[in-house]
């Protein structure tokens, strides 16, 4: 056999191989859509107010096997474990107001596109933004008039700025067009000093009252839990190693990802700061955290847990905020967390 | 475009009749490229998406492996040349080379950790940079001098081919099976084991001398030396591409700047660099083959004339479509009238028996030099804001031209040796 047909078999040994491979996957993930979810499921009613429950609701990504995979699902907050009520969308990312609901997805085609799609409280489109990227974080502010969404800027390979992230403030100005600001646009400083740097990235909005939100800010591979000012457009650096912050209902404490020194690089923790005191407690959570954590109540905070032994599922967990009591696993198969208390 | 498969079965030493053919030797190291492209490049456009989705990997992490992906080939680069002069045998290098970033594929297999990952990635890169220097000097060896640039060409397109396939299959794979992400990765092994096989198998241990020998005397390979990077030539090469390099900011900074004004950059902005890779491809060729004929460093200087105009068209405050898609083109022209031009460039100032460090060398210079200008960009962009700084770049980048013309000016002729 000479070399060109040693060539060809080869080519043709590893094109079977190849497409044996991917046909086994396409099978295998066509019966897992077509079985009935892992869970009990429901589909919601049409027009009806999805995930708007009398006695307030937990809205967050389904990612259990089968129907419904990777749609916006909502269970009773007095009962996480019950049957979910299915929403007809798919979202990477999802938070919640009582009326509106801001969905970041990804767009899978031959061109892969992200988009951050406000919908009304019965899932109508209202507005949609391009995003960069992959979808990061995404939060309202508690009276539902502002919007932030967070989107790794990346999809093509050349580009040498290295990592990226861009972040949006949207002013949801009822019938006027939404005004949308950049946070990179802002003056950061840490500790008085400007920080101009080419690296500076934000990500991870948490809104408090008025004009005052937190969130993180990175540079030289630190980051900074930062307070923002929509109005003087200011970030200030308040405290280092804190990440994608999340403000109490009450707002006297925030939640956020830290490292703890010691631990391997990729490893972070959950804390809680208590901002008159500057107090920070770890609380008793083995994982790794990668998640902007969000408040159930005053004393209660959620997370999602990846799962070791599925890809593209996961957990959502509660936790003390005191850290006196170990985690519960709260929702299984969810991911991305919104609390609407009544 | 038209590529000679001519002498097939003969001797692939050296192209058909005359000097208008590409070796077969050139092609078939295109489509090992092609192969090893699409196996890196689809795995590079979804490893954004599998990191942060399936790993759960947050945005510094991220930022470490891109970091990583981007500058570990330079540094063994150098290395890459110096063992395929040295040991004669450029193929064996490049197999290395290639070989090692193969394995890198089967570890995305079984990778599930943040550190397996950057492993995996620092291998593949390493495999990157070991191949590209005896690669090159191989495509030199295998071309007439008078058709380097076309040669160079011929491959560049074929990679260029790859590296906008990979993607594109990638995203279709997801597209039909949203969880396949192994099935990317297994696509991707199957790829580069295929241009391992075509590589080991079709190409040529030796594809000769870059000399054609003399009738009637016996070829005689200089040795290799590391003075041959202190040619007088070869260093003016180097020095003007670490000039042009300077002003060169990565395609990111420009895209960036065009999402930032213009909605369909904004939508559109993971493809935007497909848009550039097709010009690319459509005109390596074509301008390589004006590189052999009107000279290298003219087309070379020409191609940095077509970045500064990227650079302005990307700073004109026009919201619309045509300055982005004139934008994207630019920068096609920019690639090949560079990319390929540059290795013949160095190829043909290189000393003979030190090609692939000579190549090596060029490739180096320009990844230092385009890593401290994204650097100081970066830096003016968040200082003086992006249209200042791409007009600041222009500017710079439009002074050295005629400094990198008068510095080449006498060594333009094609052939030179």
């Amino acid at each position: 056999m000479n070399r060109r047909a040693i060539v060809a078999v080869c080519a043709a040994a590893i094109l079977v191989a190849v497409a044996a491979y991917a046909a086994t996957e396409y099978l295998g993930y066509r019966a897992r859509q077509a079985a009935p979810s892992e869970v009990d499921t429901i589909a919601a009613e049409p027009g009806a107010d999805v995930g708007a429950g009398d006695g307030g609701t937990i809205v967050f990504r389904n990612t259990a096997q089968g129907a419904g995979y990777g749609q916006v699902a909502s269970v009773p907050l007095g009962e996480p474990a019950g049957v979910r009520t299915l929403a007809p969308a798919a979202c990477d990312r999802i938070d919640s107001t009582g009326s509106a609901r801001l969905c970041l997805s990804i767009d899978r085609g031959v061109v892969t596109t992200f988009t951050a799609t406000l919908y009304d409280g019965q899932w109508r489109a209202q507005q949609s933004w391009p995003l960069p990227g992959v979808p990061s974080r995404t939060r309202f502010s508690g009276d539902g008039a502002l919007v932030a969404f967070s989107a790794f800027i990346t999809g093509e390979s050349y580009a040498t700025v290295g990592f990226s992230i861009a972040t949006t403030i949207v002013t949801l100005a009822g019938a006027a067009p939404a005004a949308t600001v950049d946070l990179e646009d802002f003056a950061f400083s840490v500790g008085g000093q400007p920080v101009t740097s080419a690296d500076r990235n934000f990500w991870g909005v948490t809104f408090a009252a008025g004009d005052t939100f937190y969130a993180t800010g990175a540079s030289a591979g630190r980051t900074w839990l930062v307070r923002g000012d929509l109005k003087a457009r200011t970030l200030v650096a308040i405290r280092e190693n804190a990440e994608c912050p999340s403000l109490s209902p009450d707002g006297t404490r925030v939640a956020y990802k830290t490292r703890i020194e010691g631990t391997p690089a990729g490893q972070w923790s959950i804390a809680v700061l208590d901002l008159a005191t500057g107090r920070q407690t770890v609380l008793p959570e083995q994982h790794s955290v990668d998640d902007q954590p969000e408040w159930l109540d005053d004393s209660t905070v959620l997370y999602g847990l990846p799962r070791a032994d599925a890809a593209g599922d996961s957990d959502v967990w509660s936790v003390a905020a005191n850290g006196t009591e170990a985690p519960v696993l709260l929702i299984e198969h969810a991911w991305s967390p919104a609390a609407m208390r009544p | 475009m038209y590529i000679s498969f001519a002498d097939r079965g003969g001797s692939p030493r050296r192209r058909g009749t005359g000097a208008t053919r590409v070796s077969s030797v050139v092609v078939t190291l295109g489509v090992v490229s092609l192969l090893t492209d699409i196996s890196s490049e689809s795995v590079a456009a979804i490893l954004p998406l599998y990191l942060t989705t399936v790993i759960g990997l947050s945005p510094i992490a991220y930022g470490v492996i891109d970091g990583l992906y981007q500058g570990v080939s330079a540094i063994v680069r150098i290395f890459g040349g110096w063992a395929a002069d040295r040991t004669e045998r450029p193929k064996w290098v490049a197999v290395f080379g290639y070989g090692i970033s193969a394995l890198a594929r089967i570890g995305f297999l079984l990778a599930t950790g943040f550190t397996a990952i950057v492993a995996i990635v620092t291998v593949d890169r390493l495999g990157k940079g070991l191949r590209t220097a005896p690669r090159d000097a191989m495509i030199t060896a295998a071309s007439v001098p008078e058709n380097l640039g076309r040669s160079f060409g011929v491959h560049r397109m074929l990679d260029t081919v790859g590296a906008a396939v990979g993607p594109l299959l990638a995203f279709l794979i997801l597209l039909v099976l949203p969880t396949g992400f192994t099935t990317v990765f297994v696509l991707s092994l199957g790829c580069a084991l295929l241009g391992l096989v075509v590589l080991g198998l079709l190409v040529p241990g030796r594809t000769g001398g870059a000399v054609p020998p003399a009738v009637g005397t016996t070829p005689v390979r200089p040795a290799f030396s590391w003075r041959a990077l202190a040619d007088p030539g070869l260093r003016r090469v180097l020095v003007v591409a670490g000039l042009c390099g300077l002003f060169t900011v990565g395609d990111g900074f420009v895209y960036l700047a065009l999402q930032a004004r213009t909605d369909f950059a904004a939508t559109w902005f993971p493809l935007l660099y497909v848009g550039t890779n097709v010009v690319f491809l459509a005109l390596a060729i074509p301008l390589g083959r004006l590189a052999d004929r009107w000279g290298r460093a003219r087309v070379f200087v020409a191609g940095h004339a077509a970045l500064v105009a990227a650079y302005l068209c990307a700073a004109v405050p026009i919201g619309t479509l045509l300055p982005t898609l004139v934008c994207l083109v630019l920068l096609g022209v920019f690639y090949a009238a560079t990319d390929g031009v540059l290795a013949a460039l160095a190829a043909q100032f290189a000393p003979a028996g030190s090609t692939a460090t000579g190549l090596a060398g060029a490739q180096t210079v320009v990844a230092l030099a385009r890593f401290l200008a994204s650097t100081v960009f970066g830096v003016l962009w968040y200082s003086v804001g992006s249209t200042a700084a791409l007009l600041g770049f222009a500017a710079a980048l439009l002074l050295m031209l005629p400094v990198a013309a008068f510095l080449l000016r006498t060594r333009s002729s094609p052939g030179h040796r």
